[in-house]
């Protein structure tokens, strides 16, 4: 199969690359841009360690082929640091609460994260998890995981609010 | 989990996507959110030579209601049945049901036309579709034609649909007001498909049944619409007797088969509790 001319927009920046249309954009991001945040842990759509922001939508890039992704807006975990390159609030939060052990699962839940206190930014502990379910941990137990979203949202209207 | 590759296409119009279907015959298929289809291909159990993106066709979404009809897009996304405030306050069973669909991330881009057209029986609208007694427009190079819900599915992955249709949009009576309804499902956890799930809608009048309609999920190769069991409720005041012949009436229509959800016996046993479940919250939100 001939190859497409693929371009998008990822974290930000214009990108394209010649790959073929059944590539999945979990590649195309890995393998062709060398954006390594996200993760593949199952490739069968379950586990959410792929999870991208595409077009304002959390989605599974494993379960997304580059061709549907021509011309979309793509944020990575890469995309979610301050302008300085340091840490955004939310990866701060994950660090601050150990919000993560081994990390493989980390920029998946982050960039969820992302978009859930996007669409609801005082959510409850009930809300937290089930926004967060497509998203596996196989080290915290999820209890830090929802501490540290939980003070992402704290700090972000404290910003707001400082900044009104 | 590599799919086999393809030519992919993006129309922009109904028109367009039919002429390349009817190009191509069963070398071509459509794809939606392709939350069913991309896994599917990566275990190449399904593989085409041409994907016809329906992503840029404006005529297959959006949500609308005129008169007593609701009419949903095609490609609505499970995530945009939840959010809209006129379904919400029309139809507020989809919803219901739409939150119960696997998880964030695959509601986000999993549309309703792709659920319904699918014919995998662990898809939950179908039978929703069967309850709300909802009908598909579908589109093919003849032109347009409408088939009931009820009348849709003929086996796992076989349904009313030609080769060269495309699912344009699903109509839906909007429910009289004081229809109780409910949506319960029973997985083994977020993200799986239904042990057993059922779709229930009924009116009370002067404490009595004057109209119910019963369907379940992931009970048989198709969804099992149970005429018997809303027959067993009508015309009765909803008490234990009554719901328990609806409840017999009901399992005795599915034809569940032995697999990793458990074997026939816990699939029985475990839809009567669902459905009883999903009878007693309708009848507590009739009114
Ligand atoms: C982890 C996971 C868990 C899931 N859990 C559930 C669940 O609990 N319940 C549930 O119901 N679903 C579940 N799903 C399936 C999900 O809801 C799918 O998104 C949905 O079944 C199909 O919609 P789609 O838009 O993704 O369709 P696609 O995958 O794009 O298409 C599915 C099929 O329908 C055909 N098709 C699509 N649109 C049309 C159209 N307009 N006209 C004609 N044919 C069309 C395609 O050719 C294909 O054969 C799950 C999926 C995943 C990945
Ligand atoms: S790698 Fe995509 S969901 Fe697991
Ligand atoms: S921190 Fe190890 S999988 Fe989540």
């Amino acid at each position: 199969m001939s190859k497409m001319h693929v371009k998008m927009n990822v974290n930000g920046k214009e990108v394209e690359g010649l790959a073929e249309p059944r590539t999945l954009l979990i590649h195309f991001l890995r393998e062709n841009l060398n954006i390594t945040g996200p993760h593949i842990g199952c490739e069968t759509s379950h586990c959410g360690a792929c999870t991208v922001d595409m077009d304002g939508k959390s989605v599974k890039s494993c379960t997304v082929f580059v061709a549907q992704a021509q011309g979309k807006d793509v944020t990575t975990v890469e995309g979610l640091v301050n302008e300085d390159g340091s840490l955004g609030v939310i990866q701060e939060m994950f660090r601050e609460h150990h919000g993560l052990q081994c990390g493989f699962c980390t920029p998946g839940m982050i960039t969820r994260a992302h978009r859930l206190l996007q669409e609801n930014p005082n959510p409850t502990e009930e809300e937290i998890r089930f926004g967060m379910a497509g998203n596996l941990c196989r080290c915290t137990g999820y209890q830090n995981i929802v501490k540290s979203i939980a003070a992402a949202a704290d700090t972000l209207n404290a910003q707001k609010e400082a900044a009104e | 989990m590599i799919p086999a590759g393809f030519e992919y296409h993006r129309p922009s119009d109904i028109a367009s996507a039919v002429s390349i279907l009817q190009e191509h015959g069963d070398e071509a298929r459509v794809i939606a959110g392709g939350h069913s289809l991309i896994p599917m291909m990566k275990l190449r159990m399904a593989d085409m030579g041409h994907l016809i993106d329906l992503q840029d066709i404006d005529a297959l979404k959006g949500i609308s209601l005129m008169g007593d009809t609701v009419t949903i897009g095609a490609m609505v996304t499970q995530h945009e049945l939840i959010t809209s405030a006129t379904l919400a306050n029309a139809v507020p069973i989809i919803k219901e049901a739409a939150l119960l669909i696997a998880d964030p991330q695959v509601r986000y881009v999993g549309t309703v036309g792709g659920n319904v057209a699918n014919g995998d029986p662990g898809n939950d609208m179908p039978g929703l579709m069967q309850c709300l007694n909802a009908s598909y427009e579908l589109s093919g190079p003849d032109g347009t034609r409408t088939v009931a819900a009820r009348e849709f599915y003929e086996a796992a992955y076989f349904t009313a649909r030609d080769d060269e249709e495309i699912l344009t949009r699903i109509h839906i009576p909007v429910p009289a007001a004081g229809t109780g309804y409910a949506y319960e499902k029973q997985k083994r956890k977020i993200g799986d498909y239904a042990t057993a799930a059922s779709a229930v809608m009924l009116r009370v009048v002067d404490g009595v049944c004057a109209e119910a309609s019963i369907a379940m999920t992931n009970l048989a190769d198709t969804p099992v619409f149970a005429e018997a069991a809303s027959a067993a409720l009508y015309g009765r005041a909803l008490d234990d007797a009554a719901i328990g012949d609806a409840v017999s009436a009901a399992i005795e229509a599915t034809d569940p088969v032995a697999d990793n959800r458990g074997p026939v016996e816990f699939k029985k046993h475990v839809a009567s509790v669902i459905l009883r479940r999903a009878i007693d919250r309708a009848a507590s939100r009739a009114s």
